[in-house]
């Protein structure tokens, strides 16, 4: 089985989230970038594959130089060989244009992809791509086997999950659930050393335009002071719900 | 010309996220000057549509389709579209909603933004609002392309009222095998809790809890107000409570009314998760938590003493106010 697992090279959930040049670009200035935490939790159901039912796993991600530590990172963790789409990811539909594109020529049977990113949220690469590729596509994926050429998929769904039974090719937007949190692998020195030499592609994006663009970021107004109620006299904070916020 | 709103409906019945995806429409195609064209699956009393601006059912009947299908849903959508030559087509965030729409978008070649949280700043060139990185900001994005899918954000433009005239036509849209290739075995659904999603009011516990054991005072008080129960990262993390209950950047974002935070500090990517939601409570012992910058109301103090004690005056409250 032929995996590709594509990621997004994203602020950790931990940055200060700033703008520059008249709050037309996100600010990377002192931001730490980490694999999507979307695309991680299918990063690591992809090694799963590869250590139980031997499939080979490539990471692919559309950016610039600059996220090429967090393609090493990848490769750190086990994906055997990684590709660069040497573009600004502008909007989803370009990226998954591009993707559509490497899948495309690498014939892959399964691709996994994170339900969204943690910085523009679009959430809607993997199905686009699945879209595109004519393939079969499950989101908010949180359970996957594979047998075969059919695949037996759990989606989350409001209040509950669902179980789905497919066939490959695939597509999937992960999440948390098709591993656990612990599950997650720290690369050790041996997989930091091994990624060095493993292949990093770069190749140049086709020439399909964004169906969007981001004209402008704005940042929510600064939050009031909050209003602290004496432990003692529960019956205020039921009033200010009750009479001020109105939402009892 | 029309603005067409995909309305989900679930056992033939409307939920207010669809209710809100129809007043949207109603507000976008007021702005267009033209008029609102709903598709419904399987739901026979399309009235309450009416109520908030819809103008015109296409319903849809079909046996194949009492199941959610993302791939055969939009394409019928899809059909819809073009039948009703909609240049704007709307759509919520549930999951479900979320599902179908990219691949509802490669279909009609249409740029799709999500999470907007307002109606078009401009219809020429078309620019709306959204959220970006996670709540903690927003963007305007602009969709260059002739058809647009906009999917709209629980509980930010809201319910609008807007009472209007309703026609009803029987759509049968075309489907093919390929639309059902991805088949529903079972369905794993707890149908007596709500849903954080739908919830209007969500109680959620951390790490300040101590353990499992300690979250029946939280099931309590949630079970008072008729709100959903969450919790934190950590907590899912150590399965102390389910997956599906994690909230925050990496779990479910919550747009609720009321979000009430006990034992939770406020991690920033906790922050970002709920800062969606309208009012927010917090309970904890630690008057330097983060979580009190954030929040609208704040109560220092042990949550083992006060989350029974205000369950228990929010049961009088409730008494008297019934």
């Amino acid at each position: 089985m032929k995996i590709l697992v594509c990621i997004s090279h994203v602020p950790d959930t931990t940055s200060k989230i700033n703008f520059s040049d008249s709050d037309t670009r996100f600010d990377t200035n002192g931001v730490q970038f980490v694999i999507n935490p979307n695309d991680e939790f299918g990063l690591t159901r992809a090694m799963w594959f590869q250590e139980k039912q031997n499939a080979t796993v490539d990471v692919v991600n559309v950016g610039g130089p600059e996220t090429e530590p967090t393609l090493r990172k990848a490769l750190a963790i086990g994906a055997d060989t990684a590709i660069r789409i040497n573009a600004h990811p502008t909007d989803g539909s370009f990226v998954a244009k591009q993707l559509a594109k490497v899948a495309q020529d690498g014939g892959y049977d399964l691709i996994i992809a994170g339900r969204e990113s943690i910085d523009y949220n679009g959430g809607m690469v993997p199905g686009m791509l699945a879209g595109l590729l004519k393939a079969n596509f499950v989101n908010t994926c949180i359970g996957l086997e594979v047998e075969a050429d059919t695949a037996t998929a759990i989606r989350e769904i409001e209040g509950g999950k669902e179980t789905l039974k497919t066939k490959l090719p695939l597509v999937i937007g992960g999440q948390k659930g098709l591993v656990q949190e612990s599950d997650l692998k720290i690369p050790n020195m041996r997989g930091i050393m091994m990624a060095r030499k493993k292949p990093l592609q770069v190749v140049e994006p086709t020439g399909d335009e964004a169906a969007s663009k981001t004209v402008k970021f704005e940042k929510p107004a600064p939050k009031g002071q909050v209003k602290l109620i004496d432990p003692d006299n529960l019956d205020e904070l039921i009033n200010l719900l009750h009479n001020e916020a109105k939402v009892i | 010309m029309s603005v067409l709103v995909y309305t989900e409906s679930e056992g033939g019945k409307f939920g207010k996220t669809s209710l809100e995806a129809a007043s949207y429409a109603k507000g976008v195609a007021t702005v267009l000057g033209t008029n609102v064209t709903a598709v419904v699956f399987n739901a026979e009393d399309t009235s309450g549509l009416a109520q908030y601006g819809v103008e015109k059912v296409l319903k849809i009947n079909n046996d194949k389709l009492q199941k959610f299908n993302a791939e055969a849903y939009a394409d019928a959508i899809k059909q819809a579209a073009e039948k009703e030559n909609a240049q704007v087509v709307i759509i919520s965030q549930s999951t479900n909603s979320k599902y179908l729409a990219p691949l509802l978008a490669v279909q009609l070649d249409a740029g799709y933004v999500s999470n907007v949280v307002a109606l078009p700043e401009s219809t020429s060139p078309f620019q709306v609002k959204r959220t970006a990185f996670s709540n903690k900001a927003f963007s305007i994005v602009e969709i260059g392309t002739e058809r647009k899918i906009v999917g709209v954000s629980k509980n930010a433009y809201g319910l609008k009222e807007n009472q209007v005239a309703q026609s009803v036509e029987d759509f049968v849209p075309s489907l093919s095998a390929e639309d059902f290739s991805v088949n529903v075995e079972s369905v794993d659904k707890a149908t007596d809790q709500v849903t954080i999603a739908d919830a209007e009011i969500v109680v959620s516990g951390g790490r300040g809890l101590k353990g499992p054991e300690n979250w029946g005072m939280i099931e309590e008080l949630a079970a008072t107000l008729g709100a959903a129960t969450a919790c934190s990262k950590p907590v899912s993390d150590m399965g102390w409570r389910p997956h599906s209950e994690h909230v925050g950047q990496t779990g479910k974002p919550v747009a609720s009314n009321l979000y009430i935070a006990v034992g939770i500090s406020g991690a920033i990517q906790h922050l970002a998760g709920v800062s969606a939601s309208k009012v927010k409570v917090v309970i904890n012992n630690d008057p330097e938590a983060p979580f009190f910058k954030a929040a609208d109301y704040g109560v220092v103090g042990d949550a083992f003493e006060i989350v029974p004690k205000l369950t228990e005056k929010l049961k009088e409250f409730k008494a008297n106010n019934a």
